[in-house]
């Protein structure tokens, strides 16, 4: 077996070190060595999104991305989205449109979006859509998702 | 997954080391948006896995007046994400921007889609169309081949034993220049190809004649697919229905697609002729800085 490795990065922002193989996937360390299972495993093939992270500043399938290769790097997961003293204006809005029903995809949709809003403050719908065609929902038929982008956009906490 | 050994060297020499000293089990990782999901599924099974983004010449993005520099390793965002290359280059913008999804486009490479060499390759016609060579480096040393000449077969391509690809170069544009690349999809994103067209064209300074263009299909032939008589019936003539449909019937002439799920042979062909005329004039009215009605997902 190839030899594990010592991986520095940061995690939410806090300092974080791990061991990891090279066969193991990012996604698989974060949920299975770090207990951050926030992140899901949907298709584990770049498809669905339900693993998407942040990773150096932009989304990535945690599937898609090697454990190892996160040496040196910042790492954003759902766990980090909340503030101390409640929920993320786009959690919130989650919520707010019932953009969500089994939940499986939603950590996802909402990394893609805080990626999407960091870049985009006002995006058209066509904009959402497109941004979020990595990320697949089989239960809300998306039209939710997209309302619920646009009212995170707009700051609104219904 | 299948264990593997992973090494990320800083330079060229020591990537072509790794790579040369076990080539029958060595693989590069670029973006991983391919290799990753084919080690999982034993597709390949390499036994060590070259991570190349640490080293720079790899990560060269660089517009100026001999042309374009773009590393094999920079991914699908920072292309589209630069406002003049997408301008300048705007045939690869538009591949980069269809790869995929989001997440995807941030770690896929366009020297990875090349090097994948599968016939449907959304950004491998762009290449061709921009007249662009690849830059291979090896323990021989440095050869280039022209983008056209790098596939040859599906899956397979020039690369010998122990070599990557570096870089892929561009010519300046041209004055008076545009270019277009869009693909037929039964929806709007996240498919493969069922015809792709690329096409670059120049035109004279009235922006009336083209003085040539390049014009190269994806999914319709084992490899991509350049199509020289499509840009011959082009050059010299006045931008006109007449030598757009010429340049059609030539692609669709030059498409010996298969029968898959995707398409038949007959759909293949037929699309093949209608998005070459839709390029060319998408090409040809982004030469002349005219407002064009192309959007994703058209």
């Amino acid at each position: 077996m190839a030899k594990q490795r010592i991986v520095s990065t940061s995690i939410n922002g806090n300092p974080v070190e791990f061991l990891a193989a090279p066969r193991q996937t990012l996604l698989e360390v974060l949920r299975d060595n770090l207990d951050l299972i926030g992140t899901k495993e949907g298709c584990s093939n770049g498809n669905c999104g339900a693993c998407t992270v942040i990773f150096n500043g932009r989304p990535v399938d945690s599937c898609l991305v090697l454990a190892v290769e996160a040496e040196g790097g910042e790492l954003e997961t759902i766990e980090g989205v909340a503030l101390t003293d409640g929920l993320h204006v786009i959690q919130d809005a989650f919520l707010g449109q019932a953009a969500l029903q089994c939940g499986i995809c939603t950590p996802g949709f909402i990394m893609s979006t805080k990626a999407l809003l960091e870049e985009n403050a006002s995006p058209s719908e066509d904009e959402i859509r497109f941004h979020l065609a990595g990320n697949l929902c089989r239960c809300t038929g998306y039209d939710k998702i997209v309302r619920a982008v646009q009212q995170a956009a707009e700051g609104v906490t219904n | 997954m299948r264990d593997f050994e992973y090494e990320a060297p800083m330079s060229l020499d020591d990537a072509v080391a790794l790579l040369s000293g076990n080539p029958a089990a060595a693989k590069p990782l670029a973006g991983g948006t391919d290799l990753i999901d084919h080690i999982r599924t034993r597709r390949l099974e390499p036994d060590l896995v070259v991570d190349v983004k640490k080293i720079p010449d790899l990560n060269v993005l660089e517009l100026g007046d001999d042309g374009l520099r773009l590393g094999a390793a920079v991914p699908c965002y920072r292309i589209y994400g630069d406002p003049q290359i997408a301008a300048a280059y705007s045939a690869v913008a538009d591949s980069c921007r269809i790869i995929g999804g989001t997440q995807i486009q941030s770690r896929a490479s366009v020297g990875g889609n090349l090097c994948n060499s599968g016939p449907a390759a959304d950004s491998t016609p762009s290449l061709i169309a921009l007249a662009a060579r690849v830059v291979i480096a090896g323990p021989g040393g440095r050869r280039e081949v022209a983008a056209e000449d790098f596939c040859t077969g599906p899956g397979q391509n020039v690369l010998e034993s122990g070599e990557l690809v570096v870089e892929i170069v561009f010519p300046a544009r041209p004055a008076v220049g545009g270019s277009h690349y869009r693909r037929f999809i039964p929806r709007n994103e996240m498919d493969i190809a069922v015809v792709g067209v690329g096409a670059a064209v120049e035109l004279d300074e009235s922006g009336q004649s083209f003085v040539s263009a390049r014009i190269a299909l994806a999914a319709v032939a084992p490899t991509p697919l350049y199509v020289e008589a499509a840009g011959a019936a082009l050059a010299g003539q006045p931008v006109s229905d007449e030598a757009i449909a010429a340049a059609a019937a030539a692609a669709r002439e030059a498409a010996t697609p298969i029968d898959d799920m995707r398409g038949t042979v007959e759909f293949r062909k037929h699309i093949s002729g209608v998005l070459t005329e839709r390029v060319i004039r998408e090409a040809v009215a982004r030469a002349r800085g005219e407002e064009t009605g192309y959007r994703i997902g058209q």
